[in-house]
């Protein structure tokens, strides 16, 4: 059984944080000895959550995102991504594939990839307070007798 | 993120360089149009081997690429994507799309 870890990382919504926050990620999950796809799995759920944070949380200012990484029981990574920015005012519609406020260059997909890269997704808004989004995956034990 | 291009009997390759995210993807879509609209390709292959990340910026990327060699009467086509790649364009469902390799 693991010993619980997390770490606590804060950071502005400037854009070159999108690669940070993926490489931040990896690094953290290397302890849960996951496999190559899965790492990719969780670098590009993680790229999705900080973009829309960037984009979206803060379209015409740069602010706060806070990220959280916790390993929990049962080899699962825990991320949390939190922005403090406008919000979302309907949360199912932002959800569904191919809806965007984003103009041509978003695709609408981000919440699609985060559901279908990670186990779980939940998303916690409130317009002009900011937005919580919270995604958990199961990384495979592969070694026996792992410490 | 750099691109490259090739262009040989209306024909025209682009070839994608770095991470393909939302920093990575600004400005690629009119770089892209701009390529496009120079070479008029009957065929827009867009080459993947040199991308190393890509999350859902590159979808709109390849939709809004398409997009643009339709109007001209051209066709589309993805190739050389790593895995990770070609999984979120998988979950785009962009293969029912565009023809990929």
């Amino acid at each position: 059984m693991l010993m619980e870890n997390y770490v606590t990382l804060e950071f502005p919504s400037r854009s070159s944080n999108e690669g940070f926050a993926r490489t931040a990620v990896a690094g953290f999950m290397l302890q849960l000895d996951p496999t190559l796809d899965e790492m990719n799995d969780v670098k590009t759920a993680v790229s999705e959550a900080i973009t829309n944070a960037v984009v979206h949380a803060y379209p015409d200012h740069i602010g706060k995102i806070v990220m959280k990484l916790r390993v929990l029981d049962g080899n699962i990574l825990e991320l949390v991504v939190k922005d403090w920015g406008k919000g979302i005012e309907n949360i199912q519609q932002a959800r569904e594939p191919l809806y965007t406020t984003g103009g041509e260059e978003r695709s609408g997909m981000g919440f699609t990839i985060m559901e279908s890269f990670m186990d779980k997704l939940s998303v916690r808004s409130v317009p002009g307070r900011g937005t919580t989004v919270t995604m958990r995956k199961r990384i495979s034990a592969r070694l026996l007798g792992r410490k | 993120m750099e691109i490259t291009t090739k262009c040989a009997e209306r024909c025209l390759t682009i070839y994608l360089k770095g991470e393909l995210d939302h920093h990575g993807a600004q400005g690629l879509i009119r770089q892209l149009e701009r390529e496009i609209e120079i070479s008029l390709p009957w065929k827009l292959i867009l080459d993947f081997s040199g991308v190393t990340f890509m999350d859902s910026s590159g979808i709109a990327v390849a939709v809004r690429a398409r997009q643009r060699v339709r109007e001209l009467g051209g066709t589309i086509r993805l190739e050389k994507m790593a895995p990770q790649i070609r999984k979120v364009f998988h979950a785009a469902a962009l293969d029912k799309l565009m023809e990929m390799d």
